[in-house]
Order: C-alpha cells, then structure tokens, then sequence
C-alpha cells in the first residue's frame, strides 16, 4: 500500500499523486465498528426475514409442515441462528434510536459518539443474552 | 438544445436526484414504527418459537396479535428493501448489475412480505 502514489498509471509511467489511504490500514474507532455493523445486521436482518416467512407459512400450513421447522429451531445450529437474528434485533434497533438522535442533532460530540457506541455493543449483548436466558428458563429452550 | 419543461417544472425539478427526501423520509419513518413493532415481535417470537404448531395459530388468530403482526411485517420488509436499496447503490458501480439487482430486491421484498402476510392472514381468519 505504501508505493501506492506511485504506481503506473495508463501509461505506464508512476503517476506520483497523494492518494487516501486503503480502508485496511486505518485503526478501528468504535464508531466505524460500530457503523459497520449497523450495516451489516442490517443485512443479517434481511436473511432473518426469510426465517420468519418460513415459521409464519409452517404455522399456517399445519403440524407436519411444522414440525419440519420446530427440528430445525431445536437443532444447535438453529439456536445459533436465532441467538444470531436476536442480538441483530437488539443492534439495529439500539443503534437505529443513535441515528435518529443524530437526525434531530444530538450525541454528535466525539466522547459522546464514542460513548454510545459502546452502550449500544454492551446494550445489545445483554438484552440479546437476557432475553435468550429467559425464553430458555420459560420454556427450558428456544424451539423445544 | 430546446428544453421543453415549463419554468415551474425547472424551479420544482430536483435534477439528478429525481427524488429528493423521499427515500431518506420513508426509511426514518418505518424506523420509529420498527421501534414499538420489533420489541413486541422479540418477545412474541421468544414466547412462541419453541411453541407447538397449535399454540403459534391461536396466538396469531387474535386480532390484538395479528395486527401488531401485520405491521411489523410491511414495516419490516419496506425498511429493509430501503436499506438493501442504499447498500446496492453504494457497493454495485456497473449500471447493467445495479438496475438487475435493484429489480431483485423490490421483487424479493414483495415477495417475502407477501408470504408472510398471507400465512398471517390464514391464520388470522382460519383459527
């Protein structure tokens, strides 16, 4: 990356313009992490949305059909992915209320960013691991 | 070159863009909607993921359910088509791949809401 400035242009020859740095060579503040993943739940969300369908429609079509589903959110891997869809729920959403504070013009002082940056990660994980812990205690596992 | 827009279409005319706020507006209004709506859809479906077959229909063939239900799933699948729209435009550069793939997201958002909301609503209407 360091040669980059110099590296030939179409003609062949260096070019020798400053150029911004590649992404992978910045440090990660939280609130890039955090903007990153934002997204990227976003995206997760989206995948889960087809979870939904496929649990609604089973609902509807019957125990058979059902059942075929039930198996699939008992199995460790469904649990996983549930945990997943979950703590993506709690994320976007947390994050989601930052950026409409931003909207209106709050929290955009830099320690203030970077402190709710860093609530939305803690919130997230403990309402995502609380709400997972309880649903287990109520119905000893998710999809059991 | 001739243009053939009257003067009030020019002043109103958003160039480029098209569309001024609209899409920025409609992303930030599902979002305070989703704010109520995924709390209650968490809960519901950490209460009735691991429930039997019989159990999910009857919790979503009370109106004070399915309701809730619906909203969330056309709240939701908008939100999300927004969203899945913005990345698309930022990450796709070649205009051939960005249209198909812009195509693809209204067509796959449509088509989940709809999946979604009509097993709802036979649940709903058949308990």
């Amino acid at each position: 990356m360091a040669d980059a400035p110099n590296s030939p242009g179409p003609s062949g020859r260096p070019l020798g313009r400053p150029l911004s740095p590649h992404l992978q060579i910045y440090r990660w503040p939280i609130t890039m992490a955090a903007s990153i993943t934002h997204r990227a739940t976003g995206v997760a969300l989206a995948g889960g949305t087809l979870f939904l369908s496929w649990w609604l429609m089973a609902a509807a079509s019957g125990p058979d059909a059902y059942a075929v589903f039930a198996a699939a959110a008992a199995h460790p891997l469904g649990q996983i992915v549930l945990f997943g869809f979950l703590w993506s729920i709690c994320f976007h959403l947390l994050n989601g209320i930052r950026h409409l504070a931003w909207d209106v013009g709050y929290g955009f002082k830099v320690p203030t960013a970077k402190m709710t940056a860093a609530l939305v990660y803690a919130g997230s994980l403990i309402l995502a691991g609380g709400a997972f812990v309880i649903g287990m205690m109520v119905r000893g596992g998710l999809g059991t | 070159m001739t243009r053939l827009n009257t003067p009030l279409s020019k002043i109103e005319g958003l160039g480029s863009s098209k569309s001024g706020t609209h899409h920025f507006w409609h992303q930030r209004m599902t979002a305070v909607a989703l704010i109520p709506l995924s709390i209650w859809f968490a809960a519901s479906a950490l209460a009735y993921v691991g429930a039997d077959q019989g159990a999910v229909a009857a919790y979503f063939a009370e109106p004070i359910n399915a309701v809730p239900m619906f909203l969330f799933i056309v709240a939701s699948t908008y939100h999300m088509s927004l969203g899945l729209q913005v990345i698309i435009e930022d990450y796709i550069h070649n205009e051939g791949q960005k249209i198909a793939l812009l195509l693809l997201n209204r067509f796959a958002a449509w088509a989940i809401g709809s999946a979604s909301a009509f097993a709802l609503i036979r649940m709903a209407l058949h308990p």
